[in-house]
């Protein structure tokens, strides 16, 4: 009884949810006075507002430097202004706003979240003006800043998953920017200096180089404000230039890196897809079948449901402005390494060849598609939409369109673009924990000394 | 994980407030229903909260409720193993299911008129579970990959559980929520069975519903669903109470890592198991004076200021169901040893004794706390969440209404008076992560020797 109910909700799923779905945001653009792109969405619900500012300055900007883009974010908030670090702080959470800021390969930012009580909003949008255009990047907050990121880069040598995920992305990419770690090395870090950092700053953090993404109970006038204090002390500047293409990989590449941990973590990787790339929706709904979606993917029901081999099982490709990540990993104890390996590799390569079948296909159609609300469901949730539609230039109808663009990718689809984009055969393989019997490993040619 | 929990909590309780759009209900076998309304977007979290976790486990058996919670997705008399999540997914819904000292819970998060697909599961797996030796077998390996990912290999959670154990002596806080290797090792689907007909019966439940729904049907889809179950005669909790401690403990952790890290706690009062209700409250604002963000004192004297330390953390939760303690944790400066952060940190704890807290401290401390119970309107999810835990550690979930008010209502006497009651050496207990060298220790373990190593 219970069981056939429950057989017809899965079976019926997929008709209801037509009638359903939510309208996507309404978003608004413009440019600031001095160049910045702004895309806000009106939500009138809480008192609220998040602002979000995006620059195109995380570490594949680095240039010789590594890490100098991620340092010199980490510094924004220790001191701007008349400001030192703990009165920015203080200013801020002294009216129960919140400050956060980071930075990655392609995008660095720093977001506020606050009450819309005139004060309030006002103390945190000077704040944060003066974070983005007047950094003080003081002596004494630089060598403060540089011990923090080293203690970081130190906890990141004893955690296998930490060095398995560097070592991946340098054999991936080479000599491409996306080769390096955004914190840098405890090397590079340690050399890099003031000027060096007030630099970085002055070419970076420049409006025209900028998106602001604004989400809250604003009307547009507001919003038009917000977005010229936020960003209305920065010089209009200049956008970066492309980044370069990162080219193939001319061979497979195998490492292994001893360490002293019980369960070995296994990587898989290769250069994968773009944001605005052609291929991007049939990987998209191809990866989520292969390894995207959680328990009921086909690498977690190989891994984990069927044999008990690992605890998390995934693939994932992260579209970047270049080539990103595709990159499928998983730990398992030592011994049963290889084992592990072997299903993964000849998942991949079965589903490379085959693709998915309709019924994997209808399945993953629906749990997006179903699950779209879910998206777009809080302001957090929005606001990190626009600065990544703004930031990659995605047309302002991605969420409008996004259920329809999910609906047209055939299996046909799907199976072509994992033939033509991922190759089992130049696939970087990084291996750590202990090994009982080490492989002949394959270096990157241009990496070879 | 726990710990993130606590501190989570810590913030979190911060949102609820009094609610006009809550509506509870118990169903005639006992398991009672709470529904909030919140129409922002058509979406409804679904979660159901059992009264056992680890603090209700014993030695020989402790992860069981953990290895439970991975088996309730591996069938029913009605449903394959794994079929409850490939339904979830085909509705569009995402789900999972987390385990802590005082509680297990299953969510569900979908497009609100999907629920009762959520219902119909949850009311299924609740009464129905297949535990099959074959599907368990491979499961519990699962878990002991999980805790070599989430303990073995990693020198600060190995620490953090080192030090628990050396914390309570009698307190079932003592047990890792994942369960000791050698547990893990030796457990049976028997000892599953038993787990599951003891504390999972609608009896022994909540189940929180919050998103766009109306309270009434809401109510109605839980009468047809969970309402037919039958009830279980429930076991009553031994009392398991801490003895006082009467001197300070420490102790250490050699293990290859590159970090030293340090924990220490005081063992405090909850509410509900204190007769001083202010206490708590008292504490949680002493924690926020401490490190409710980068002014807060820690930032400003300890990673700033004297710059010993490089991450400072505190956690202190006044809602669980046994007394716990106030921890903090700390990763020293490269270079500087971690005695002199100790001393620093205990020489911190010793200004709430000889000086009160400035009104600056406490009006930043009152801003924050009701900032964020705006801020939280954003996530149905943790609104379920506060309302969930709050009710299955035995406490009103209305609790979370006053919250600020009480919060606001602790004065800085309060603070020193805590502060000197708890905050003392014979209440405290130290772990110390020291580490050893890493290359040695690849060389002896493993059989390849050096060759691979740059």
């Amino acid at each position: 009884m219970v069981n056939n109910t429950l057989r017809l909700l899965l079976l019926g799923a997929i008709i209801g949810f037509a009638g359903l779905l939510q309208a996507s945001p309404k978003i608004e653009t413009w440019q600031t006075g001095n160049g910045a792109k702004v895309l806000y969405v009106h939500a009138p619900e809480i008192p609220m507002v998040d602002v979000r500012v995006v620059f195109d300055a995380g570490s594949s900007r680095d240039g010789h430097k590594a890490g100098i883009t991620s340092f010199t974010n980490s510094l924004l908030s220790e001191g701007a202004g008349k400001w030192d670090a703990f009165q920015i702080a203080q200013r801020i959470e002294g009216v129960g706003s919140q400050l956060e800021s980071g930075s990655l390969r392609d995008m660095a930012w720093v977001a506020v979240r606050s009450l819309i009580e005139p004060e309030v909003l006002d103390t945190s949008l000077q704040t944060l003006s003066a974070i983005l255009a007047t950094p003080s990047f003081k002596k004494e907050d630089i060598e403060r800043e540089r011990q923090s990121i080293l203690a970081g880069l130190l906890q990141d040598e004893q955690s296998p998953g930490s060095v398995g995920k560097k070592q991946l992305y340098e054999l991936v990419y080479g000599t491409h920017p996306y080769a390096s770690d955004p914190s840098g090395t405890r090397e590079s870090v340690g050399s890099i200096t003031r000027e060096e950092i007030v630099k970085t700053h002055q070419r970076l953090y420049v409006a025209k180089n900028a998106v602001v993404a604004i989400v809250g109970a604003v009307d547009e006038d507001l919003a038009a404000i917000i977005a010229e204090e936020a960003v209305g002390g920065l010089p209009a500047g200049e956008a970066m230039p492309a980044l370069p293409p990162v080219p193939p990989l001319d061979q497979g590449v195998i490492k292994q890196i001893p360490f002293p941990s019980t369960q070995s973590h296994l990587y898989l990787g290769q250069p994968g897809l773009k944001r605005g790339d052609q291929d991007y929706f049939p990987l998209y709904v191809g990866n989520h079948i292969l390894g995207g979606s959680g328990l009921v993917s086909l690498l977690s029901e190989e891994v984990r449901e069927k044999r008990g081999l690992s605890y998390s099982v995934y693939s994932f490709f992260i579209p970047m402005r270049q080539l990103g990540l595709f990159q499928v990993g998983l730990q398992t104890k030592n011994e049963q390494a290889d084992e592990a390996l072997k299903v993964v590799k000849d998942t991949l390569q079965r589903y490379i060849t085959e693709g998915p079948t309709d019924e994997e296909l209808k399945a993953a159609k629906q749990n997006i598609t179903g699950g779209f609300p879910l998206r777009i469901a809080s302001n957090g949730k929005i606001v990190e939409y626009l600065a990544v539609i703004g930031f990659y230039d995605l047309p302002l109808d991605y969420l409008d369109r996004f259920v329809e663009r999910i609906e047209a990718v055939s299996k046909q689809q799907i199976r072509d673009a994992f033939k033509r984009r991922v190759d089992s055969e130049r696939l970087v393989r990084v291996q750590v924990g202990r090994f009982s019997a080490p492989v002949a490993q394959v270096n990157r040619a241009e990496a070879a000394e | 994980m726990r710990r993130l929990m606590t501190t989570f909590m810590l913030m979190l309780m911060a949102a609820v407030q009094a609610q006009a759009n809550v509506v509870e209900h118990q169903l005639k076998n006992g398991m009672k229903v709470i529904v909030k309304q919140d129409k922002r977007a058509p979406i409804a979290v679904s979660q159901v909260w059992y009264k056992v976790g680890s603090s209700y486990e014993h030695g020989g058996i402790t992860g069981v409720s953990h290895v439970l919670e991975h088996m309730m997705f591996k069938g029913t008399d009605n449903l394959a193993p794994g079929e409850f999540s490939r339904i979830v997914a085909a509705n569009g819904g995402n789900e999972n299911a987390f385990t802590g000292r005082d509680y297990t819970a299953y969510y569900q998060t979908l497009a609100s008129d999907r629920l009762e697909v959520s219902f119909e599961l949850e009311a299924d797996r609740m009464r129905n579970l297949q535990l099959q030796e074959a599907e368990f077998k491979k499961e519990v390996e699962v878990v002991k990959e999980e805790r070599r990912m989430r303990t073995e290999d990693k020198p600060q959670s190995l620490t953090y559980e080192l030090f628990l154990t050396g914390a309570y002596q009698a307190s079932p806080y003592r047990i890792p929520v994942i369960g000791w290797m050698s547990d893990l090792d030796s457990l049976q689907v028997d000892d599953l069975q038993v787990w599951y007909r003891k504390w999972y019966a609608p009896n022994n439940a909540t189940l929180v519903v919050v998103g766009d729904v109306e309270p009434d049907q809401v109510i109605r889809l839980a009468e047809r669903y969970f309402g037919v179950l039958k009830p279980e005669p429930v076991a009553v909790n031994k009392p398991r109470e801490e003895p006082p401690q009467r001197g300070v403990k420490r102790m250490a952790l050699k293990v290859p890592a590159r970090q030293p890290y340090m924990v220490m706690g005081f063992k405090t009062p909850v509410i509900g198991k204190t007769d001083q209700d202010w206490e708590p409250y008292a504490l949680e604002m002493l924690s926020y004076i401490l490190d409710g963000g980068a002014s807060a004192r820690l930032a400003s004297n300890l990673i700033r200021g004297s710059e010993l330390a490089v991450s400072v953390d505190t956690s202190y939760n006044a809602f669980s169901r046994l007394p716990g303690m106030l921890v903090l944790d700390a990763v020293p400066r490269p270079g500087t040893p971690i005695e002199t952060v100790e001393r620093a940190i205990l020489k911190e704890l010793d200004r709430f004794k000889t000086e009160l807290v400035t009104d600056e401290e406490m009006a930043r401390v009152r801003k924050q706390i009701t900032a964020s119970k705006v801020f939280e309107k954003d996530s149905v999810f943790y609104q379920a969440m506060l309302i969930g835990q709050l009710e299955t550690v035995g406490l009103d979930w209305r609790l979370g209404d006053g919250y600020v008010d009480k919060l606001k209502a602790v004065t800085a006497e309060q603070v020193k008076q805590v502060a000197e009651k708890y905050l003392v050496d014979d209440n405290l207990t130290v772990a110390v992560l020291e580490p050893l060298p890493m290359e040695e220790n690849i060389t002896r373990h493993s059989a390849a020797g050096g060759r691979h190593g740059q």
